[in-house]
């Protein structure tokens, strides 16, 4: 309670987006922040040394960037758009994002239902914010946020996928999972990097991830078939 | 490098299509004629055009220039969806390339593989498709029969039927009986009447909270019964009786003129009354000769070719196939088993083995969703279940309002599967 109230005067005062400017203002607990973002990102969004994009891009110096613009992420038009426009993810609307994605940007491609607790959200931005405007910060071992969510042997990961057979297998996850990547209550699949797509499968199939339809789903595809499914869903994304 | 994989196998598949179609089946393209242009047909015929690129001649048979789904109806009738947004056209299946013909199919002949249209047309087909839903078992329940549909509306095919309904309960008086008279197994969407049970509930509990609900039911058991009997008690207490075959549930007349229920000889008097009858195959099944006695028509578990003819595949409810559930969510996924079959035996492309599956969702109130669903396999004689699950009862409130979102979710992606 105490957190929200803060994270509301200080939103109340920041009419221009000038938060990050070097200055150390302490948001919320950045190590719950962590935690959070281990379960609420993590699966998406990598952040820390070695940072890359994966399903969606890696959070290193998001204050104050444009929404929308690296160049090498495929984002939705209407992320990019709103960056052209210029959206910037200051405090405010990195907070008000988080909270809910598509109140803000409608036609975002983040399938992230939105963080209502204020509190929370205000950890979780502490924790993000230590990697933009505090660089000497970022650890310097391999960091491990970017550990992978399931142990899979390397010859499981390394499996070149069926993609005509990923094609038919595709029509069973296509019942709810809209192949235009539209989304609204169920996560888009399509463009996937083939590694997450394969990891978040196999999390699924070893009920590591609750979801009941999911796990069902999982639990009789093989190794071969999950490896298939990815190449597909990759494929057709850079299509 | 995956890419060029991927174009490869494309010019392949065509190069085979090219070479085999003409020596199996003479100079023009093979022909697949799909009746009914629900869940099942509208998948089927759109994967095969989607998928052929054109080597298939595919023909959608179905009379209603717009569909309105069965699904998300009930959240019509509680007032959470827009009648509109059930309503799908057939623009987007015809652009994929499949000639859509706005018409009945009233007859099949199977020697000379043609179906016959109203309009005295016939149509050729060298594999055909039968998806035409579900029909009433007239006299199931003494007393109804179509006719009397404005009276005692059935509401089970979507559409004004539900409308009807829903505009005879905003207007029922005040404290008044709603009755519902549940169809016995099997029958078409298993949660179906107790989702329509909970929107009712919902409804009047809002509108004209002294008004009851009776089901007079002759099952002893149906689809999510703990998880529908818990949310009426927890939303809508003391509303809603059922009365089972114990009680007489399996011995019901109705009186569409008095608006009378006679249950087990006791007379009730209903100010609006739903009556879902037994259900069979859609006519068309059974005029092509696809039915048994039982009214609906049996297929062979691996790819639902029927059994009595094998150029002829039957989808979805009007199927006999073993233990899915008759539901849009099955139609869809047994259809992509065979558009995946008829075009590979058509155009030489490779066919791959059977798996099936369904979830149906349920709202039972404002932001309390529930689930069950299943994987299923070709057994010997029939489709078999190989797991399930089902949302559990106590679950909390934020569980129940994702699987609510999450029906939103299926519902915009199997109609954007079929239609969009």
């Amino acid at each position: 309670m105490k957190k929200s109230l803060h994270i509301l005067s200080l939103v109340g005062a920041l009419v221009a987006p000038t938060l990050a400017q070097g200055q150390a203002t302490p948001l919320g607990d950045a190590s719950a922040g962590a935690e959070i973002y281990r379960r609420e990102c993590a699966s998406c969004h990598q952040i820390g040394e070695g940072a890359v994009h994966r399903i969606g891009p890696h959070l290193n110096r998001i204050f104050d960037r444009g929404a929308g613009t690296y160049d090498e992420f495929r984002y939705s038009e209407a992320l990019v758009r709103q960056g052209r426009d210029g959206l910037k993810w200051d405090l405010r609307r990195l907070d008000a994002y988080i909270e809910n994605p598509r109140a803000l940007v409608s036609g975002t491609r983040m399938s992230y239902r939105g963080l209502s607790d204020a509190g929370r959200r205000a950890d979780l931005i502490a924790y993000i914010r230590a990697y933009s405007d505090q660089p000497q910060n970022i650890p310097e071992a391999a960091p491990t946020a970017i550990a992978r969510e399931v142990d899979l042997p390397e010859s499981v990961l390394a499996l070149e996928g069926d993609i005509e057979y990923g094609e038919y297998l595709s029509t069973e996850c296509t019942t709810c999972h809209q192949r235009s990547g539209d989304h609204a209550g169920i996560p888009g699949i399509v463009g996937w990097p083939e590694e997450d797509f394969v990891v978040a499968m196999h999390a699924y199939k070893q009920a590591l991830r609750p979801h009941a339809v999911m796990q069902s789903v999982a639990q009789r595809l093989d190794d071969e078939e999950i490896a298939a499914l990815a190449a597909y869903f990759r494929a057709t994304g850079l299509e | 490098m995956k890419l060029n994989r991927r174009s490869f196998l494309g010019t392949a598949t065509a190069a085979t299509a090219a070479l085999s179609a003409p020596m199996a089946l003479g100079q023009t393209r093979p022909r697949v004629v799909v009746i009914g242009g629900g869940s099942g047909g509208g998948t089927v015929a759109r994967y095969i055009a989607k998928d052929s690129d054109g080597a298939v001649d595919v023909t959608l048979i179905e009379p209603s220039r717009r569909y309105y789904t069965c699904y998300f109806s009930n959240l019509y009738l509680g007032g959470f969806w827009e009648y509109d947004a059930l309503g799908h056209d057939y623009g987007t299946i015809a652009r994929t390339g499949v000639n859509v013909i706005h018409d009945w199919a009233v007859g099949v002949d199977r020697d000379a593989k043609t179906v016959a249209l109203a309009s005295g047309e016939s149509v050729p087909y060298d594999r055909l498709v039968v998806a035409p839903g579900i029909d009433f078992v007239e006299g199931s329940v003494p007393g109804w029969d179509v006719s009397q549909q404005s009276l005692m509306p059935h509401a089970y095919k979507s559409g004004t039927q539900v409308q009807l309904l829903k505009h005879q309960i905003e207007n029922m008086r005040e404290g008044g009986l709603f009755v519902m008279v549940a169809p016995p197994n099997p029958y078409r969407c298993p949660p179906g009447p107790g989702e329509r049970i909970s929107m009712v509930g919902h409804m009047l509990s809002q509108s004209n909270p002294t008004a009851k609900i009776l089901i007079v039911d002759p099952k002893q058991n149906y689809s999510k019964q703990a998880l529908f009997e818990e949310g009426w008690e927890r939303h809508y207490p003391g509303m809603v009786t059922r009365i089972g075959p114990d009680f007489g549930g399996e011995h019901v007349e109705v009186r569409p003129e008095t608006m009378e229920v006679v249950i087990d000889g006791q007379v009730e008097q209903a100010d609006v009354c739903n009556v879902i009858p037994a259900q069979k195959a859609g006519k068309i099944a059974e005029l092509a000769g696809l039915t048994d006695e039982s009214g609906w028509a049996p297929v062979m578990p691996g790819d639902m070719r029927s059994r009595m003819d094998e150029n002829v595949f039957v989808l979805g409810d009007a199927s006999a196939q073993g233990a899915m559930p008759k539901s849009g969510f099955s139609a869809n996924s047994q259809a992509k088993v065979v558009a995946n079959v008829i075009r590979g035996e058509l155009t030489g492309s490779r066919i791959f083995p059977a798996r099936y599956s369904n979830t149906c969702w349920s709202l039972i109130a404002t932001n309390d969703g529930v689930k069950v669903g299943a994987n299923y396999e070709p057994g010997e004689d029939q489709i078999e279940s190989v797991s399930s699950f089902i949302s559990q009862t106590g679950e909390d409130a934020a569980l129940r309002q994702q699987t609510y979102e999450e029906s939103i979710g299926w519902y915009n992606g199997i109609v954007a599967d079929i239609f969009g």
